[in-house]
């Protein structure tokens, strides 16, 4: 098995588990479940296509992909803050409603045909092994964890944020604003997911495909209760989710597992994911305020 | 601060405040004041508006009409964060702290920045206060792993480090021991020293009468007066909480003397030749209930439920007094068949029921009346449906429902339980008291031979209450064995024949209720072993 490129397959499959995650981690924390990101990452990666496609730039795709995803965290604080539906069905049809807006706008534009091929973010470093990779990665490794983590943990806005996740009437006699503080937890967190997106778009691909994000956040969903609503854990569980699934495309290849179905090995960190959910997703102490909607009596 | 005198305007002021939820009027035209260094209390029953008034001075709930002024300046206030600005603080009934946060983050909630968060400064501040209170806390220690009486001091110094100078207290001492209760006092007095206005909200007319130097009572709605505290005898402000003449005050309320019924004669006699000492492990009568070695694991290394003796005697109501989360729900929960033990044994009259479920121990003659009466009634359901839940095949005609049956048997009930309902009305209509009244037929009207009660009086007014009790020390009078758990230590001295204390899922002990006094029970409440009581 060659050691480098799994790494290399391994980044590149993490990275936009990364963005997703801890965005997700953003918006649970304040208490609401996103489920809207599988949506919000599809339309971050159409957003991003369709501008570096007209643009040529993927600078301003990528910001493209930002605008998308905050109003997306937008649309789910209108559905369940303002108006407090059930997180659950806000959530589902967000995804729905914005993989129907992309595709549909995909086949308007394109007609569904052939691949359009836009400028990419090129690999950083080429040719030195394991630190080949893309700004995207690095970016998210380095700069966006770290800061999410002290963000929660030491700034004013992490830990009103929270609060409001916790206890938000406790939050609401401290005066401060549950609603506000979820929107800003959904617009952060929604851009987050919609780079996370983009990656796909922007650095893999360098095109729009149908399904494009293939669950990626549904996955997310569950790594984030896997890390228990941290950080660091969430990043070590998208590296491990995309160790899994490096490993099982080069196993594939090898002679040994020549005949096990196909399907079967795609499903294997899928598969991992609901193990390890049934061995350390008992007994969480998920945030207080979770799945509620928030309103003054 | 200290310079306000009675020339000056008071600290706070209402006049006029009215608010409305529908067609009931919860505060009806309330005035009111609080002057810097005053301890003011607000005495009430459930439902005569004290929360919803709480509630608007503090920005929570916006009144239909009516002003508030700060040192004589009228001001409005629309949020929490208004009336911290204005300098009014309040500490809620339900403590508006996270607990999974620590002291320092908790108190730092309300003033904060977007970006890094400094702590040295209110660190030091935080020391100055709690000091200031009489008693010190660690600002890192996580909320959550903090008694009550701690998170209740956390509350007040957040109150006063976000610069608070009249301080809300609502009911304050409802989770707390009778130690912590004169700590909590001590602590008030020494801040009104330092000319905080405080405005004590209570429906406990002894502790009014002990912290405050003015009290108002309210009643639907309406302030009916405010005296100095001194001036008012018990009685009299007895009689104004509840609009009619009472004999003697909230304990003869309690205890039904009248001679019409049967468990209170009972009682008086049995307690005339009571000489007994402090401790009373064995019960009075043939054992009926008998709890062992019960123990129900928690999430950490913890039990909830720690080895549980005890014995409940028949024609005796057991009362198992304790500060609210240390093990009663558990108790009461692995009783009535939804929680199952890890070990241990309840036995009734002989057979075992530990594990059972809910169908088994009903059959088996032990009747239920949980905390949570919301939880065993089927609100969209009729009182009549309600009423044969727990017997639906006694009211069967081959696989169909016997209608006529179900009817008749639901009248002679709403007729003997004095249900103020038609057969017909959905549960979930109706007040908490007659909801507790269709429980009370539908258990004790299949005769249980053992009765298990959680907190048969919470949040009913005191008609309701007084017929639960009576209703209690009949089915004790007719042999029951009654284990009454509850946080009123009112209701459980005055009900029971013997006490157990329960603390952190262990009992401490079980004492005669004839015998012990609220201080002991109080101790025992806290943690204090039995053994150094007698000495």
């Amino acid at each position: 098995m060659n050691v480098v490129a799994l790494i290399a397959a391994t980044l590149v499959t993490a990275t936009p588990l990364l963005y997703a995650t801890i965005g997700e981690i953003i918006t649970e924390r304040s208490g609401i479940l996103n489920l809207g990101i599988e949506g919000t990452m599809y339309a971050g990666a159409f957003g991003g296509f369709i501008v570096t496609a007209n643009t040529g730039s993927p600078l301003l795709g990528l910001l493209a992909a930002v605008v998308t995803g905050m109003l997306a965290g937008g649309l789910m604080g209108l559905l369940t803050v303002t108006l407090g539906v059930n997180q659950h069905v806000a959530g589902i049809g967000t995804t729905l409603l914005l993989i129907g807006a992309s595709e549909f706008s995909n086949r308007l534009l394109f007609g569904g045909g052939s691949l359009t091929q836009t400028a990419k973010f090129a690999l950083l470093f080429t040719g030195v092994p394991v630190l080949e990779m893309y700004l995207l990665t690095m970016l998210g490794l380095a700069v966006v964890a770290p800061l999410a983590w002290w963000l929660l943990r030491s700034t004013g806005l992490g830990l009103r944020l929270r609060a409001v996740g916790e206890n938000p009437e406790a939050a609401d006699a401290a005066g401060i604003s549950v609603e506000r503080t979820r929107y800003v937890a959904l617009v952060i967190g929604g851009a987050l997911m919609a780079v996370g997106g983009a990656f796909l778009t922007l650095a893999v691909l360098g095109t729009f495909t149908l399904n494009i994000t293939n669950g990626r956040g549904w996955v997310a969903i569950a790594l984030v209760i896997f890390a228990r609503w941290r950080i660091w854990p969430a990043v070590a569980s998208a590296l491990l989710f995309a160790v899994v699934d490096a490993a099982q495309l080069q196993l594939a290849i090898t002679p040994t597992f020549a005949h096990v179905p196909r399907e079967l090995m795609i499903a294997l960190p899928y598969l991992a994911v609901i193990i390890a959910l049934a061995v350390a997703g008992r007994g969480l102490r998920y945030p207080g305020a979770y799945l509620k909607p928030y309103r003054r009596t | 601060m200290t310079e306000e005198a009675d020339s000056t305007p008071p600290l706070l002021s209402l006049s006029g405040i009215r608010k409305t939820f529908g067609d009931l009027v919860a505060n009806d035209g309330i005035d009111l004041t609080v002057r810097a260094g005053e301890v003011h209390a607000v005495l009430g029953e459930n439902g005569a508006g004290k929360t919803t008034l709480m509630r608007i001075i503090y920005g929570l709930t916006v009144p239909d009409d009516g002003v508030m002024q700060v040192d004589g300046v009228p001001v409005m206030v629309r949020s929490p964060k208004d009336a911290l600005a204005c300098g009014i603080g309040m500490v809620t009934q339900h403590f508006a702290l996270v607990r999974p946060m620590t002291v320092l983050e908790n108190i730092l909630l309300s003033s904060l920045p977007l970006g890094p968060v400094s702590t040295e400064e209110p660190r030091l501040r935080i020391a100055e206060l709690s000091a200031q209170l009489g008693s010190p806390f660690d600002p890192d220690a996580v909320v959550g792993t903090l008694s009550v009486g701690e998170q209740q001091r956390v509350e007040i110094v957040k109150a006063l480090y976000q610069g608070a100078r009249a301080l809300i207290l609502d009911e304050p001492t409802a989770v707390l021991v009778p130690q912590e209760c004169s700590a909590l006092f001590k602590s008030l007095r020494r801040l009104t020293d330092d000319g905080i206005g405080v405005l004590f909200v209570s429906h406990k007319l002894h502790e009014v009468k002990a912290i405050s130097d003015r009290v108002s009572v309210l009643r639907h709605g309406r302030v009916v007066t405010t005296v100095p505290t001194e001036t008012a005898s018990t009685g009299e402000l007895a009689e104004l909480l509840v609009g009619r003449a009472v004999s003697g005050v909230s304990r003869a309320v309690l205890r039904p003397d009248d001679e019409g019924s049967v468990g209170a004669t009972l009682i008086a006699a049995e307690r005339a030749d009571d000489r007994s000492s402090l401790a009373a492990a064995r019960p009075n009568g043939e054992v009926l209930l008998r709890i062992s070695a019960l123990t129900v694991p928690g999430s950490g290394a913890k039990p909830r439920l720690d080895g549980i003796h005890l014995d409940v005697g028949g024609g005796e109501i057991l009362g198992l007094a304790g500060v609210s989360g240390n093990g009663q729900r558990e108790l009461a929960d692995v009783l009535s068949g939804v929680l199952e033990p890890s070990s241990g044994s309840v036995t009734l009259g002989g057979v075992e029921l530990a594990g059972a479920g809910p169908a088994r121990i009903v059959q088996a003659g032990l009747g239920r009346l949980p905390e949570d009466r919301h939880g065993v009634v089927v609100e969209d359901l009729s009182v009549e449906d309600n009423l044969i839940l727990e017997n639906v095949n006694s009211f069967r005609r081959g696989p169909f429902l016997d209608r006529g049956a179900i009817r008749r048997h639901a009248e002679r009930l709403i007729e003997q339980f004095s249900i103020k309902a038609a057969p017909t009305d959905p549960v979930g209509g109706l007040s908490g008291g007659n909801m507790q009244k269709v429980l009370l037929a539908r258990v004790f009207e299949r005769d249980p031979q053992a009765i298990v009660v959680a907190q048969p009086t919470r949040g009913l007014d005191v008609g309701a209450s007084e017929f639960v009790h009576k209703q209690l020390l009949r089915r004790r009078s007719l042999g029951a064995a009654i284990l009454l758990i509850s946080e009123d230590l009112d209701e459980v001295l005055a009900l029971s024949d013997r006490i157990a204390v329960i603390v952190e899922g262990r009992i401490m002990g079980v004492v005669s209720a004839s015998v012990v006094s609220r201080g002991q029970l109080g101790l025992l409440m806290s943690g204090t072993p039995l053994a150094e009581l007698s000495a």
